[in-house]
């Protein structure tokens, strides 16, 4: 079982000329080049130094750890030291064309605060997230009684930092819940295998999506749909 | 207290390193209005200047900071103050970068202040010295730079008091600089921060050997009370964790209790130790007006009430580090100065280090603090070409 069946678009992420987890270059496909953005969670800097370097965007961190920060400012990233639950109160309204919050979503302590904030500073958010509602994820718990551990989902429930695991389907409810527009909207599994989440089978792709990539607008500002991610 | 070596404007002059006398010896006017001159600044440098006048780093030492950042200080005889982060391979590589580091304006290091001779009177300026800022130092550094003929600098780095300069030189001056490094620095002197210096000040001024500030003339020196400045000043260097760590409540050279005022402690007897040795190089008259130097300083109020107007359209690139245990210029200082620099939409990046060693952490051995400085330099220098 690998893709979603019944899905009609899906593809697969090749290899990136610069070394980026395919994940990573599909949520550097969906952003403009030359935009202002914020990577908050940026890790190494990896997906923000190809934005920078090779897209010419303007681009700003945020890390949470030390070792990441000394990373990027290393890659001569300008970040900033903070965490997504406390720290994006510092940037003014629609201070980004794009804010990037890829896999740092179940790891906060106010995920509803938090997306109400990425989409103040910028008006489109990138959302990744790990989909708990996997069918593995839900193997683990059904047959084994045990929390999900999986390719995606490695680290023990005593030491993971995904405090608010969600599922696609939850994450969905959260935006109509906040009126937030839902743009382009990904499934991923197997790390390369890219299917496009619809509300038709939103069901299925939250059955096979090990994660999920969102674009988001906020609830009064429709935005025209941008062109094909690119892979 | 006895004297223990020559009044520090008895060998200012002898000091070795390079002077300066800035703009033929012209009078410069100061914020506050009043007028200096001739003005001197004595500096040292290591590395080598390119052809292009592109590898300036400038370090802007703290309060009690001299020019002599790396190599045997001539009247301590201990190794450089920033040695661990100035030198060949180190984050500011003087293999790389062309180093410069002055004695600030007001300093007792060769550089003019109230510890020199005023070569209009042939008089040393005691209290007679006018009263300097934060910009004051900068501009004086600045009147250097053109001196040197070096009109950009690629890094204007310093800690605490240096971070101040080095953001006064970002605010006022961004075409001639590159990146900043700020390191425990503020944008702003605290209230606590004041009141801290105020104790130290009045320590001094209540000495009777302070001569109401011309001490010099009655060959004497407020020993007594710039030590008890220093003393206090350096408890707020430190933190309490690191001051348990290093004495606990270890007496000193006893095993029981003096049952009277004597230094039992090991705490004391090290604060006292600070203190006596800290009035054999510096100028009492000097702590004064450094002091007051850092207490005028406020940048958001000269911008209007917003740092953030500080740093509109700024070219710079910034790199503000804190410390977590540090008291005196907490991470809300620089955080302070980091959401400024975001809403005015400037480049910059920020680190909290986590270490117990309280404000000093900035002069000591902490990795983070040398991977972030260096990671930041380097890349700037590569971008530059350097």
């Amino acid at each position: 079982m690998s893709l979603l069946s019944g899905a009609r678009d899906r593809f697969i992420l090749g290899e990136n000329a610069f070394g980026l987890r395919p994940d990573l270059g599909l949520v550097a496909s969906m952003i403009e080049p030359e935009s202002r953005l914020l990577d908050v969670g940026c890790d190494d800097g990896a997906l923000l130094e190809y934005l920078v370097k090779q897209q010419g965007c303007d681009g700003r961190g945020m890390e949470i750890s030390q070792a990441g920060v000394n990373a990027c400012v290393a890659r001569g990233l300008p970040v900033v030291q903070g965490d997504a639950d406390r720290h994006l109160v510092d940037y003014p309204d629609d201070s980004f064309d794009y804010v990037i919050l890829s896999h740092t979503m179940q790891a906060v302590h106010h995920p509803r605060d938090v997306l109400g904030q990425l989409l103040r500073i910028a008006d489109t958010a990138i959302v990744s997230i790990l989909n708990y509602g996997h069918w593995r994820a839900r193997m683990s718990m059904v047959t084994r009684g045990r929390m999900p551990h999986t390719r995606t989902l490695s680290t023990p429930w005593f030491e993971t930092a995904n405090i608010r695991p969600c599922t696609v389907r939850d994450f969905l409810d959260l935006t109509r819940m906040l009126g937030i527009r839902v743009g382009r909207a990904y499934g991923i599994s197997k790390g390369t295998e890219v299917a496009l989440i619809k509300p038709s089978y939103e069901g299925q792709s939250n059955l096979f999506a090990e994660q999920a990539v969102f674009e988001l607008f906020r609830p009064e500002a429709p935005k025209k749909r941008r062109g094909k991610a690119r892979g | 207290m006895t004297q223990a070596g020559p009044a520090i404007h008895e060998i200012q002059d002898s000091l070795p390193g390079h002077r300066v006398v800035l703009r033929d010896g012209a009078d410069i006017t100061l914020e506050s209005g009043a007028t200096l001159g001739p003005v001197t600044v004595a500096y040292q440098t290591w590395g080598t200047l390119n052809d292009d006048r592109s590898n300036v780093v400038l370090i802007c030492h703290a309060l009690t900071g001299d020019q002599y950042a790396v190599g045997t200080h001539p009247i301590t005889e201990k190794g450089g103050w920033w040695e661990s982060m100035v030198g060949p391979g180190k984050p500011i590589d003087t293999d790389r970068f062309f180093v410069i580091c002055p004695n600030c304006l007001g300093g007792c290091m060769g550089t003019t202040g109230p510890a020199a001779v005023n070569p209009k009177t042939d008089e040393l300026y005691g209290t007679n010295f006018p009263v300097i800022t934060i910009r004051d130092m900068v501009n004086a550094q600045v009147m250097l730079m053109d001196e040197l003929g070096i009109e950009k600098i690629l890094c204007v780095v310093g800690g605490s008091m240096g971070g101040m300069q080095v953001l006064e030189w970002a605010a006022r001056h961004p075409e001639r600089v590159e990146s900043a490094v700020c390191i425990a620095g503020a944008a702003r002197h605290s209230a606590q921060n004041i009141a801290f210096h105020e104790v130290g000040r009045q320590a001094i001024m209540a000495d009777p050997d302070w001569c109401n500030g011309l001490y010099y003339k009655e060959g004497k020196r407020p020993e007594s009370g710039l030590s008890v400045a220093r003393m206090a000043a350096h408890i707020t260097y430190l933190s309490e964790p690191a001051l348990w760590r290093k004495f606990g409540r270890s007496l000193q050279d006893r095993f029981n209790k003096s049952y009277g005022f004597g230094a039992d402690f090991q705490v004391e007897s090290y604060l006292r130790h600070q203190g006596s040795t800290f009035v054999n190089r510096f100028d009492a008259n000097a702590y004064l007006y450094i002091t007051r130097a850092m207490d005028y300083f406020d940048l958001e109020t000269e911008f209007d009430g917003d740092l953030a107007n500080a740093w509109k359209d700024t070219p710079v690139r910034f790199l503000l580090v804190s410390f977590t245990s540090d008291w005196l210029f907490p991470t809300s200082e620089s955080k302070e100065v980091v959401r400024s620099l975001n809403r005015a939409g400037a480049n910059v990046s920020f680190v909290e280090i986590e270490s117990d060693k309280g404000h000093d952490a900035f002069l000591l051995d902490e990795p983070d603090l040398f991977a972030t400085a260096g990671g930041f330099i380097d890349s700037v220098a590569r971008e530059a070409g350097i």
